[in-house]
């Protein structure tokens, strides 16, 4: 009886470490946590107006091409 | 929604690293830190291709997947900037990018030592007030907010880096490589600007065609 108990008892705390548990973390997307910052035309230059800010970088963006400057 | 991003015309980069030095010169970039470098293929042997590197802005950016701080955010424009209080220089970002855009002016140091990651902002600052003195400290001269585009895509001087609008500056590089025409085996000048001849003949046959 003690030699059977003792067996099983060894069975147990033996094989308890032979269970299958995942070990991959799971990786949950982190957010920003700082301060948050001010939109480009949120600045003294354009103070607010998106419209003025777009035409400008849209000037510049096409600035880029040398077909539109010598047309 | 502007989706801002760079582009970098490869046949047309002739390596002068004027891009690099408008760069550390217009943020002020610490020692040790390029935010913008151009990379050559095959150095030195006939059809060299060089590209100017730095951050891609990338849409899905890695940097941001990994960062223990989250000091990384997206803007409206679709710029990865972060927030250098936050960062602690453990340098993850560094090893997650594939373009080596994130560095740190005290290079490969121990955990804690390698001061804060600096890279590249699209001339855009970080979560400062817009062209104050602590946003230029920290990150650099806010271009955007003064309504201009990187000073290293400005300043190139073949206009092989182009920065903006992705859509738009696609466009451009289209309307270029249609001008251009198939480069074949050739490598050089009329690969990045066009062939004159091919021009010449263009004019001739429009002007038969007008003739008939």
């Amino acid at each position: 009886m003690k030699k059977a108990l003792f067996l099983a008892l060894t069975a147990t705390i033996g094989l308890a470490a032979c269970g299958e548990h995942s070990q991959v973390p799971s990786y949950k997307q982190g957010n920003y946590q700082g301060k948050s910052d001010t939109r480009p035309w949120e600045g003294a230059k354009f103070a607010g107006d998106k419209q003025a800010w777009d035409n400008a970088l849209r000037a510049r963006n096409q600035g880029q091409s040398e077909y539109n400057r010598v047309k | 929604m502007a989706r801002m991003k760079f582009l970098c015309d490869t046949e047309r980069c002739i390596e002068c690293n004027g891009c690099v030095t408008a760069c550390k010169n217009e943020n002020e970039v610490p020692w040790g830190v390029n935010r913008r470098r151009v990379v050559t293929i095959n150095d030195g042997v006939p059809g060299e291709r060089s590209v100017s590197v730095a951050c891609m802005h990338c849409s899905d950016a890695p940097c941001m997947a990994v960062c223990p701080t989250d000091c990384f955010y997206k803007t409206e424009e679709g710029l990865v900037l972060h927030n250098k209080d936050a960062c602690i220089g453990c340098g993850y970002c560094f090893f997650a990018c594939p373009f080596g855009a994130p560095q740190f002016p005290n290079g490969p140091a121990a955990f804690g030592m390698r001061g804060k990651m600096d890279k590249c902002t699209f001339c855009a600052g970080g979560p400062e007030e817009n062209g104050s003195k602590a946003e230029f400290e920290k990150y650099g001269r806010n271009r955007l907010a003064e309504g201009k585009l990187p000073l290293c895509a400005e300043m190139c001087s073949t206009k092989a880096l182009l920065a903006g609008d992705a859509a738009v500056i696609s466009d451009i590089f289209r309307e270029r490589v249609m001008h251009r025409g198939k480069a074949g085996e050739a490598w050089g000048w009329t690969t990045a600007y066009g062939k004159p001849e091919q021009a010449r003949e263009r004019a001739r046959e429009q002007n038969r065609e007008g003739q008939k």
